[in-house]
């Protein structure tokens, strides 16, 4: 073993109880940052998988970003007219079944098209605004976030045919309606229907379960008096990461706005940023208090080796294997802090993989910490370790280094 | 031949508010094989004077040359390796590593010279101590040895590098008159038998006495 370790190593083995407190204080540095990494990132993956199971990777609606080119733009220089309108306003996504199977040749994953459109659904004297969504059943269940949410009824219901529509329970109970009761929906063409309850789902989104009303998609184009249109394609991608590009090849090839998820919740994965940088600090800060441990044991043992300093250098060490001396005790320190710290990290974030609770406001859904396991966050915790621990060791290291062995041998005869 | 160690008008003055001058214009030669006291009395800049010849400090003013080398323009990391091998110090206080045994202890400046082999290095520090009359002790740590045993073994320790120069400070100054002796004997043998230069500080006069060579300061001066 090269002399400096053999050195550092009786240096700190020499104070067992103190070392023990600085390595104690690294690991529960270390410990909680990484449980708290599983947690905070548990979480973190948990929302955005609920936010990606519940709404579509790659939304196609009947929409444009900019205005659609006219092609008098081209051949005039003055073409702002405001206020104009075609006659026939033709909305939807048109050639809809080119588009449908050109998605059909390349989607890695599974898409279904649809009509919403805005209306009020009535039930006695009650009425709700809700969207009334004409969908394809056959289709549908790849990319429905309800299908699998039923409370009353099921999905199936709807393919089976006839007037058949399918609520939110909490619709439901404000329309005061009930599983098999029949509502009136008016569409904003001012055109009535009456439908059959033949199912009510619970998906724990409220906007959802509220204001959503599912119709077959002959239904829906009925009530809003647009034949054979859709103004909705959404698409369920295998690999959710890779909707920003499946958003740009289908927007550049159809023309209409495709808006992948990640666009749609920017702001919510912005927020998750932020969250992450704060949770960096609070490591951070919890290596920084780690820190000062080691800095403060660095700095006893220097001050009470001032003597053992002197002889080193007068026996023709010169002040760089001092320094090294000193920087490497510190960093064995935090080296010893990270195992075990790792350990402790492991046996924690375990503990709370272990914990139930009960979400108070539905009681009805047992519910486990949302916890993630990375490699990365004990590599990132233990760097966060030896890297303070390195620069907790190097301040007292480098004044130790320049102390004049004249002065101590002076002073000690 | 030239000397061993050789100053020329060698000064060091502490730059504190009120300069105090340590050692002034000393010029001196050293042979080889000398056994040299530096005597005076205390406070008059004796020890000093041996810390500038040792490397440990750097002259004011003045020059020093160190085995025909100018020390002047060395680096710190240069004037450590000098001292490494071409140095030895003896204290008086032993100022050993209180963590080692005598053994370690006397390894420590080969290791870090790393010269020999590591099996070489440890035959070679029990040697040195079984030459001092310390072959039962390799094993012991400094605080398991007596004021006398451990005062040998700092010139085992000395010894490690086989330098041309030892430097003592006071070596026998904390010692009883019989470990006194014996060390004193040690230090003579080191000329007469191993062909080394030995610089000792001391306030014993009688000690002095028996040396080759006397050199006195009085207020940093030769006297």
């Amino acid at each position: 073993m090269p002399l400096i370790f053999d050195i550092a190593l009786t240096h700190i083995a020499g104070r067992g109880r103190q070392t023990l407190v600085a390595v104690i204080g690294v690991a529960v540095g270390v410990g909680f940052s990484i449980a708290m990494a599983a947690l905070m990132q548990g979480g973190q993956d948990d929302f955005v998988r609920q936010l990606v199971d519940t709404m579509p990777h790659v939304d196609i609606t009947d929409e444009q970003r900019t205005a659609r080119r006219q092609p008098a733009g081209d051949a005039f220089a003055t073409v702002a007219i405001s206020g104009l309108r075609p006659r026939d306003d033709r909305r939807g996504i048109i050639n809809q079944t080119a588009a449908t199977s050109w998605l059909e040749s390349w989607i890695p994953g599974r898409f279904a098209a649809s009509l919403k459109t805005q209306g009020v659904i009535r039930f006695s004297s009650r009425e709700v605004g809700a969207a009334i969504i004409g969908i394809e059943p056959e289709r549908e269940p790849g990319v429905s976030p309800i299908v699998g949410n039923f409370v009353e009824g099921s999905f199936s219901a709807l393919a089976a045919g006839g007037n058949n529509v399918l609520i939110g329970d909490t619709m439901a109970s404000r329309l005061g309606a009930g599983f098999g009761d029949t509502i009136t929906a008016v569409s904003a063409e001012g055109l009535t229907r009456n439908f059959k309850i033949a199912g009510l789902f619970h998906t724990g989104t409220t906007a959802r379960d509220e204001g959503e009303a599912y119709v077959l998609l002959k239904s829906a184009q009925i009530l809003s008096a647009r034949p054979n249109a859709i103004n909705e394609i959404r698409i369920k991608l295998d690999d959710p990461d890779r909707a920003p590009a499946v958003a740009q090849r289908a927007e550049a090839e159809l023309g209409y706005k495709a808006v992948a998820w990640q666009e749609a919740n920017e702001s919510i994965l912005e927020a998750l940023v932020v969250r992450n940088v704060i949770m960096y600090t609070v490591v951070g800060a919890i290596m920084l208090v780690a820190g000062f441990g080691i800095y403060n044991i660095i700095s006893t043992i220097t001050h009470e080796k001032a003597r053992d300093i002197a002889i080193m250098k007068s026996l023709g060490f010169p002040e760089s294997d001092m320094r090294r001396l000193f920087l490497l005790e510190g960093v064995a320190i935090g080296a010893a802090g990270s195992v075990l710290g790792g350990l402790f990290g492991v046996s924690m974030t375990y503990a709370l993989s272990l914990v139930r609770f009960e979400i108070a406001a539905t009681g009805q859904e047992m519910t486990r910490l949302p916890i993630a396991w990375s490699l990365m966050h004990y590599v990132i915790a233990s760097a966060f370790a030896l890297g303070s621990a390195a620069v907790a060791g190097y301040l007292p290291a480098r004044r130790a280094a320049r102390l004049n062995p004249v002065e101590i041998i002076r002073g000690a005869s | 031949m030239s000397a061993l160690i050789e100053t020329k008008k060698l000064t060091r003055v502490l730059p504190e508010t009120v300069p105090v001058t340590l050692v002034k214009d000393i010029t001196l030669a050293i042979d080889e094989r000398e056994f040299v006291a530096v005597t005076g009395p205390s406070g008059s800049g004796k020890s000093s004077l041996l810390y500038l010849l040792g490397l440990l400090d750097r002259p004011t003013a003045g020059t020093l040359t160190i085995g025909g080398r100018d020390a002047e323009p060395m680096n710190e990391r240069e004037r450590a390796r000098t001292r490494l091998s071409m140095l030895g110090f003896v204290f008086q206080f032993h100022f050993l590593l209180p963590e080692f045994t005598a053994r370690e202890n006397v390894e420590i400046p080969m290791r870090k010279l790393g010269r020999l082999a590591r099996p070489r290095m440890r035959e070679r520090a029990g040697e040195l101590l079984s030459s001092l009359g310390l072959g039962e002790h390799l094993d012991k740590r400094p605080d398991q040895l007596s004021g006398g045993q451990r005062q040998r073994v700092a010139v085992a320790r000395s010894l490690a590098n086989d330098p041309p120069l030892i430097l003592a400070d006071e070596p026998t100054g904390s010692l009883d008159s019989k470990s006194s002796e014996q060390v004193f004997a040690i230090l003579e043998n080191l000329v007469r038998e191993r062909g080394k230069t030995v610089v000792a500080v001391t306030h014993d006069l009688d000690m002095a006495a028996r040396m080759d060579r006397r050199i006195h300061i009085v207020d940093g001066k030769i006297g």
